[in-house]
C-alpha cells in the first residue's frame, strides 16, 4: 500500500526484518530517504506496535557498516586481515559459476552453504538439494532445534512459528528460562493484555530480567536443571491426580500398552493388533488399550471404551503389557520434589505448590468456548474445551547437552494438563500440526549424492527410525557436520556450529567452497571463537588454506566478512523481495495461515544484490533442474518472476506464497501461478491471512475438519489423528538398535553406550554432558548469555542509536561470587572456562541466581569490525563469552570429537559451560581480552563519520553517504 | 484545562526501550527541527540526545529481588520549575493544553531549565546547544491528516504492552485518569512541588491462591485407576450354608 500525505511524505508497506519477528511496518519516505518507520496497525502479527530495533531501521539502512560491492581478497593478503579489491558481479559470477561447477561435476559433497537466517530455507534448501549437496543447514542447529524438535517429536508442534501460548485465554503463564529471543513483539503485545487482564505470570529462571521483571513469582533455578524441576512437577501431577484424565486417554498414547516382555524383540513396542491397510508417516490407528470394565484388551478409540492408564497386565499368550501412561508413572516415581530441590536450587514446597498450582488452575478454571467440532473418530463435540494454563520457553531450554529430553518434559507436562491446541494453553499455527515426526526424509545413504544429480530426498528432515539416518555402511556420517548420524541422529536442523571444525580437520572429509550467508562465524556464531578464526585462515603443508574457498554474502562489515576469499554485499530488508513462505517458516496465527512479503521500498544501494537474486543466477548458470528449462534455458527472470511461478511439482498449485494463487488470484492455499501475486500482497499489507473457521481452529491433531482442510490444501499428506507421545517409540527404536535388537541401521561400537542412553522413549534427566567431562569444584558456576531486547545477535552495534543502549557488557553476579573470589563490584575479571579465559567487568546483581553469572549476547566485537571506530566501547570493553564454549566436548579419548551438543538432536550446548572468577591483576584493569587486529574498511564503504551526526529525514545526507566512495 | 500527560504502567513494562528509539526516529526529523545530535556515533562512549529513557534498577535483595524497568523523559509538570529560571522566555508551558516545550530559537543553552528540573528531564543538544526535551509528539496529536488513532506520540504507538497510556489528566473521566484513579497512579517526588503531569501505575501482584482443600476431589481420575481384583466364583461363600 503507498500513501500520500502531507510534506511529500510517501508511505509504504512492508516487513521488518531487524529482528526474525516479522512485524509488519510502514515506511515514511521523504526525497527518498527513509524518514519514519512504525508498526502497521492493520497487520495481524504486531498490530501497529514496534520495538527499539524496528524503530531504528532507519541506522540500519545508513549505516555506516554497509557494504555495497563485490570484493575479492587481494592476492597477497593474508585470509583475516581484511584486504579486499572490487570486482564486478560478472566477475563474481563467473568465478563461483566455474568453481561450483567442476564440485558438481565431480563431488558434490564439497560445496557447503551454511545460512545464518533460517526464514529462507524454502528457497536456500532447494538451491542445495538442485546442486546435490548434503551439507547445508541454517542456523537452527545452533538456536533452538532442541524446542522444535523435543514439542514436533512429542505433541507434532512446537513453540515460536509454529505455534505458542494463548495468553489470550489463559490464566496461568509459566515461562522456564529465557524466552524473550523469539517472538517478541506479539509475546509482548499479549503479555501486556494477560496482565492487565489479571492472569498470573510465574517466571522460572537463573536471571530476572526481560519479561521475568514483570512476572508476579520470580524462581530462581540453577542453568540446565530444568528437566529436573519439571520431571518432579509432573511426578506431583501424577500422584495427586491432576492430569486431565479424559485428555490423556482420548488424545495421548497414554492407555496405549506397551509390550513388557523382555525376552521377547517387540519389548518396549507398541502393541498391535493389526497391519494397517495404508503405511504412511502417521501413527496408524491399530494399538491396544485395557478396558476398565471389560478387563481385556480393545482397539483404541472403541466407541464406549474406557481404557486404564495405569497398571499391568497379561494378553491370553501371557505377554505382560503395561499402558505407556503407567511407564510414564515408574519413570518419574523417583523424581520427587525432594530430589529436584538438590538440583534445581528450588525449594520441595515450592515445587509442588506449583504443581500444584499449575494442576488446580487447568481443573478447576476450564474454559468452554461455544464451538461445535468433529474429531476424526466421528465423535461430535458441542464445545471446545480449554485448561487455561500457558507455558513458554525458548532457547533457556534448549540449549543444554540435557534440552531435547528437558523439553520432551515440558511437552508431556502440557499434555497431562490437558492445553495442546486448546483455548488458554498451547496453539497451533499452520502448517503444525504434523504427523510425530514430520514426512519429509534426508537421503539416507552416500550413493544418494551423486553428481550432476539433485540431491534425493531433503537437506533437512524428520527420522522416524534408524533406517532413516544418513550413514554409510559402516554407520559413519555423511554430512560434514555429521547430522543424522549416530552422533546427532535427530538433528533436524543439522550442526552449523560444527562445520567449520570438521572441514578443517578433514573429518569426516575436506570441503572444497564453503558458502556463508549472514552468519558471523568468525565471532558470535561460533563457540570457541578465537580458535574458529583460527582454523578459518590455517594452512595445509602445501601452504593451501584447510578450507580452500570461502564465500559471505552479507550486507554489512562483519568478523566474518573478513575471512573471505569472495564476499557478496547482500542489500537492506528495505531494498528487496522476500517471502515469509507457508513452505517454511510463515507467520501464521492460531486462527489460520498467514504468511507475508517483503516488496522493496528503496532502491538497491550500490552494487548490493539480494542473496535470492545470487541463487536463482547460480541456479540458471549450473543449469540446476528447478532453475532450467528442458533445453537448458533460464527459467525465472528473477526472484519475484520465480515466486510467483515456481511450484513444488508441476502443476501441483503449491508455492511460495498462498495468497490470490489461480489466473485471477481468487484461490487460496493452492491454484495455478497468478501473474499479478506481488500486486495482490502490496495492496494487502505484504501479508495473506487466511482465517478458518472456528471449528477448524482448536483441537487440531484430532480436529476432522481441520486435517481434511489441511490435506486438501496441501498443508499435510495425511488426515490422520496425531496423538501425543507421552511414550516415544521413535526413540526406542533408535535404542533397539543401539542394543542390536532390531534389524536395520546399528550404530557403530563406540556409539552403541552412547545412543542406549540418551534414546530412552521417556524423558529423563542427566546432568550437562560437560558437567561429566570437568572437575566441578573448580568451576563452579554455571555462565550464561541473554540476548537484549534492543539487540539482535550481533547486528546492532553498527545502529547509532542502539548501540548507545549496549555499548558494552558486563558480567552479572550475584556480589557473594566477588566476596568468595575478592573482588568488588566494577573490578575487571577473568572468567575461565576448561576451553580458555575471557576478561571482563563484573557487575553485582541481587537478580540472579548465586550459582550463575550471564552477560548480554554478541555485545561484543572485534576491533574495527561493522565499521566501528578501533576504540569503540564494543572492543574495548564489551566481551564475548563464546571465546570460553567449546565447539566440542572437553577431555575426550585421543581421535574423538564429539560435538558439545545434545546427543539427540546436535542442538549447540551454548548454556552448558562453567566458569570460575577471579580479579584481573592491577595491570590488566580496564579493557577486555582477547584483542585482535583491527579490521580495515573495505573499498565502497562510506568515509568515517567522524564526531557528530545527525539524522534528519528527507535530507539527503544520509542517502548520499554511499555515493562517491 | 487540559493538562496532556503520559501515564505509565510499571506493571507490564518490559523495559524494552521501544519508546526511547521510535521518540528518537520521530523527532530527530520533526517540526521542530533541527534534529537529534549523536556524538561518536560509531566511536568510544557514544552519546546522544534522547527525550526518553529507560532506566533499569533492582530493588530488595536475592531471592526477593524486584527488577524494574523505568521509561523517564519529561513529566511536564503543571508548576514546572525549568520555565521560571529561563532567562530568554525560551522554555514556556502552553496554556491550551498544559505541554511543557522549548522554542529553539530563543533558547542560548545556559542549562538554567536543566538545573532546575529535579527529574533530568533535559537533555542539551550538544552540537547544537540548545536544550530539547519531549514534546508528547506535538507535531502529530493535532495533525489531522492522520487518523484519530495514530494521534498519539509516537513511544504510545510503539509501546508493545501498551505500558503508556496519553490523554488529559484533568479529565476525569479520560482513559488515563481512570487509570490514575483505578491503579494508584503517583507522581515522581509530589514534595517538591512541581506537580508532574505524567503519572506512573504500580507493580501489582497476583498470588498464588492453592486451596489445600482442593487436592482432595471425589473424582480425582487416580479412582479410576484402581484394579478390582477379579474374584472367582469358585470360592467359599456364605451361600454354601445358608439357606
Amino acid at each position: 500500500m503507498t500513501t500520500q500525505t502531507n510534506q511529500a511524505t510517501e508511505i509504504k508497506s512492508t516487513t521488518c526484518y531487524m529482528c526474525a519477528c516479522r512485524c509488519g511496518i510502514n515506511v515514511h519516505l521523504k526525497n527518498g530517504e527513509v524518514k519514519y518507520i512504525e508498526g502497521n496497525p492493520d497487520h495481524p502479527l504486531n498490530k501497529g506496535v514496534i520495538c527499539a530495533k524496528g524503530s531504528s531501521g532507519i541506522m540500519k539502512q545508513y549505516s555506516p557498516a554497509r557494504l555495497t560491492q563485490p570484493l575479492k581478497r587481494k592476492a597477497n593478503a593474508t585470509r583475516g586481515e581484511g584486504k579486499f579489491e572490487p570486482i564486478t558481479w560478472d566477475e563474481a559470477f563467473d568465478t563461483l559459476a566455474t568453481r561450483l561447477k567442476h564440485i558438481r561435476e565431480t563431488d558434490p559433497k564439497k560445496f557447503g552453504l551454511f545460512t545464518g537466517r533460517d526464514q529462507m530455507q524454502a528457497l536456500t534448501g532447494l538451491f542445495a538439494k538442485q546442486f546435490g549437496t548434503p551439507n547445508y543447514a541454517a542456523h537452527g542447529g545452533f538456536c533452538s532445534v532442541n524446542m522444535a524438535a523435543g514439542m514436533i517429536y512429542t505433541i507434532g508442534g512446537s513453540f515460536w512459528e509454529f505455534g505458542g501460548p494463548d495468553l489470550h485465554h489463559a490464566k496461568l503463564f509459566v515461562m522456564i528460562g529465557t524466552a524473550e529471543d523469539h517472538h517478541s513483539n506479539p509475546l509482548k503485545i499479549e503479555l501486556g493484555e494477560f496482565k492487565r487482564n489479571g492472569g498470573r505470570m510465574i517466571a522460572i529462571n537463573p536471571v530476572r530480567t526481560g519479561y521475568a521483571a514483570v512476572a508476579d513469582e520470580w524462581i530462581p533455578i540453577r542453568p540446565g536443571t530444568d528437566g529436573a524441576l519439571l520431571l518432579a512437577i509432573t511426578r506431583e501431577i501424577i500422584e495427586q491426580g491432576l492430569y486431565d484424565r479424559d485428555f490423556v486417554v482420548n488424545y495421548t498414547n497414554g492407555p496405549e500398552l506397551v509390550n513388557m516382555d523382555p525376552k521377547s524383540r517387540e519389548y518396549g513396542m507398541f502393541l498391535r493388533f493389526e497391519v494397517p491397510l495404508e503405511e504412511g508417516c502417521f501413527d496408524p490407528q491399530n494399538k491396544l488399550w485395557w478396558d476398565r470394565e471389560l478387563n481385556k484388551p480393545i482397539s483404541t478409540h472403541t466407541p464406549g471404551a474406557d481404557p486404564f492408564l495405569t497398571g499391568e497386565f497379561k494378553l491370553k499368550d501371557g505377554t505382560p503389557v503395561k499402558p505407556s501412561f503407567q511407564l510414564l508413572r515408574e519413570r518419574v516415581e523417583s523424581y520427587t520434589a525432594e530430589w529436584a530441590e538438590g538440583i534445581t536450587g528450588i525449594p520441595a514446597a515450592t515445587i509442588k505448590r506449583l504443581a500444584h498450582e499449575m494442576g488446580i488452575t487447568a481443573r478447576d478454571q476450564k474454559i468452554e468456548l461455544p464451538i461445535a467440532w468433529t474429531d476424526v473418530w466421528g465423535n461430535e463435540h458441542e464445545h471446545v474445551v480449554g485448561n487455561p494454563v500457558a507455558f513458554h520457553a525458548m532457547r533457556g531450554l534448549a540449549a543444554h547437552s540435557n534440552g531435547f529430553q528437558s523439553i520432551r518434559a515440558l511437552s508431556i507436562l502440557m499434555s497431562l494438563l490437558g492445553t495442546i491446541d486448546r483455548p488458554g494453553g498451547f496453539r497451533h499455527k499452520a502448517p503444525y500440526p504434523r504427523p510425530i515426526p514430520p514426512c519429509p526424509k534426508t537421503p539416507n545413504k552416500p550413493e544418494d549424492v551423486k553428481p550432476n544429480t539433485p540431491l534425493e530426498g531433503v537437506p533437512l528432515g524428520w527420522p522416524a527410525d534408524p533406517d532413516d539416518l544418513f550413514v554409510d555402511d559402516k554407520g559413519e556420517p555423511v554430512r560434514i557436520d555429521k547430522g543424522f548420524s549416530w552422533e546427532y541422529p535427530l538433528s533436524v536442523h543439522g550442526l552449523m556450529h560444527n562445520v567449520i571444525t570438521n572441514a578443517w580437520r578433514g573429518d569426516p572429509y575436506k570441503l572444497d567452497t564453503l558458502l556463508i550467508f549472514m552468519a558471523n562465524m568468525a565471532w558470535n556464531s561460533s563457540m570457541n571463537t578465537s580458535d574458529v578464526r583460527d582454523m578459518l585462515k590455517d594452512k595445509d603443508e602445501n601452504g593451501e588454506y584447510k578450507i580452500p574457498f570461502l564465500v559471505v554474502c552479507d550486507a554489512f562489515h562483519s568478523e566474518m566478512t573478513a575471512f573471505a576469499d569472495l564476499i557478496l554485499p547482500d542489500t537492506t530488508y528495505l531494498e528487496r523481495y522476500d517471502v515469509m513462505s507457508m513452505l517454511d517458516r510463515p507467520i501464521s496465527e492460531y486462527d489460520g495461515p498467514v504468511d507475508s512479503v517483503r516488496i522493496p521500498i528503496l532502491p538497491v544501494t550500490g552494487d548490493c544484490k539480494p542473496f535470492q537474486e545470487v541463487l536463482i543466477e547460480l541456479g540458471s548458470r549450473l543449469k540446476f533442474p528447478a532453475f532450467t528449462d528442458k533445453d537448458g534455458k533460464r527459467k525465472y527472470r528473477d526472484y519475484p518472476d520465480f515466486i510467483v511461478n515456481f511450484e513444488t511439482a508441476p502443476g501441483s498449485g503449491i508455492g511460495f506464497l498462498s495468497g490470490w494463487r489461480g489466473q485471477n488470484g481468487q484461490k487460496t492455499m493452492r491454484g495455478e501461478p497468478n501473474p499479478n501475486q506481488w500486486e495482490q500482497y502490496a495492496k494487502n499489507n505484504c501479508m495473506h491471512h487466511h482465517v478458518m473457521p472456528k471449528s477448524y481452529q482448536y483441537m487440531r491433531n484430532w480436529n476432522a475438519g481441520y486435517l481434511q482442510w489441511a490435506q486438501s490444501n496441501g498443508l499435510t499428506r495425511h488426515a490422520e489423528p496425531i496423538n501425543i507421545h507421552l511414550y516415544s517409540e521413535v526413540l526406542h527404536k533408535f535404542r533397539r538398535a543401539a542394543q542390536g535388537i532390531s534389524h536395520g541401521k546399528q550404530p557403530p561400537e563406540r556409539l552403541r553406550k552412547r545412543v542406549e542412553r540418551f534414546f530412552d522413549a521417556l524423558p529423563f534427566y542427566y546432568e550437562p554432558l560437560e558437567n561429566e567431562m570437568i572437575n566441578k569444584q573448580e568451576f563452579p558456576l554455571s555462565a550464561l548469555t541473554q540476548r537484549p531486547m534492543a539487540m539482535y545477535h550481533s547486528w546492532d552495534s553498527q545502529n547509532a542509536w542502539l548501540r548507545q543502549i549496549h555499548a558494552h557488557n558486563y558480567l552479572h553476579m550475584h556480589p557473594s561470587v566477588g566476596a568468595k573470589n575478592g573482588f568488588d563490584d566494577g573490578d575487571w575479571v577473568w572468567v575461565e572456562s576448561v576451553h580458555g579465559r575471557v576478561r571482563c567487568q563484573a557487575r553485582f546483581s541481587q537478580s540472579v541466581e548465586p550459582n550463575t553469572v550471564w552477560t548480554w549476547n554478541a555485545i561484543g566485537k572485534a576491533s574495527g569490525a561493522w565499521a566501528l571506530e578501533k576504540d569503540a566501547n564494543e572492543c574495548q570493553r564489551g566481551f564475548l563469552l563464546n571465546h570460553i564454549i567449546g565447539e566440542e566436548l572437553p577431555n575426550q579419548p585421543e581421535g574423538q570429537h564429539y560435538s558439545n551438543s545434545d546427543p539427540l538432536t546436535g542442538q549447540a550446548a551454548w548454556f552448558d559451560v562453567r566458569v570460575k572468577v577471579y580479579r584481573a591483576s592491577d595491570k590488566e584493569q580496564g579493557s577486555t581480552f582477547p584483542q585482535f587486529p583491527t579490521q580495515p574498511r573495505y573499498p565502497g564503504m562510506a568515509k568515517p563519520v567522524g564526531k557528530w551526526q545527525t539524522f534528519i529525514g528527507g535530507s539527503g545526507l544520509f542517502k548520499n553517504r554511499f555515493k562517491g566512495k | 484545562m487540559t493538562q496532556l500527560a503520559l501515564v505509565i504502567d510499571l506493571n507490564v513494562c518490559v523495559g524494552c526501550s521501544a519508546c526511547v528509539t521510535s521518540c528518537k526516529e520521530w523527532n530527530t526529523s520533526g517540526e521542530g527541527g533541527g534534529g537529534m545530535v549523536d556524538m561518536n556515533p560509531y566511536g568510544k562512549d557514544p552519546t546522544g540526545t534522547f527525550f526518553n529513557r529507560v532506566q533499569t534498577f533492582e530493588v530488595g535483595e536475592y531471592p526477593k529481588t524486584e527488577t524494574v524497568h523505568f521509561p523517564k523523559s519529561c513529566l511536564h509538570c503543571e508548576d514546572p520549575p525549568c520555565v521560571p529560571v529561563c532567562p530568554t522566555g525560551a522554555s514556556y508551558k502552553r496554556k491550551e493544553d498544559g505541554i511543557v516545550l522549548v522554542d529553539y530559537d530563543k533558547c542560548i543553552g545556559c542549562k538554567y531549565c536543566s538545573w532546575a528540573c529535579p527529574y533530568g528531564a533535559r537533555e542539551l543538544d550538544a552540537k547544537q546547544k540548545v536544550m530539547k526535551k519531549c514534546t508528547l509528539c506535538v507535531d502529530r496529536i493535532y495533525d489531522t491528516s492522520l487518523p484519530e488513532e495514530r494521534r498519539k506520540p509516537a513511544c504510545v504507538l510503539a509501546c508493545p504492552t501498551s505500558a503508556r497510556l496519553f490523554g488529559d489528566v484533568h479529565d476525569p473521566d479520560s482513559a488515563v485518569s481512570v487509570a490514575i484513579a483505578e491503579r494508584g497512579g503517583y507522581q515522581l517526588q509530589p514534595e517538591w512541588g512541581t506537580r508532574p503531569a505524567n503519572h506512573y501505575l504500580p507493580r501489582r501482584k497476583n498470588h498464588a491462591n492453592v486451596d489445600k482443600e482442593a487436592l482432595h476431589r471425589i473424582d480425582n481420575p487416580l479412582k479410576k485407576e484402581e484394579q478390582r481384583p477379579a474374584v472367582s466364583s469358585e470360592l467359599p461363600s456364605l451361600d454354601d450354608f445358608l439357606f
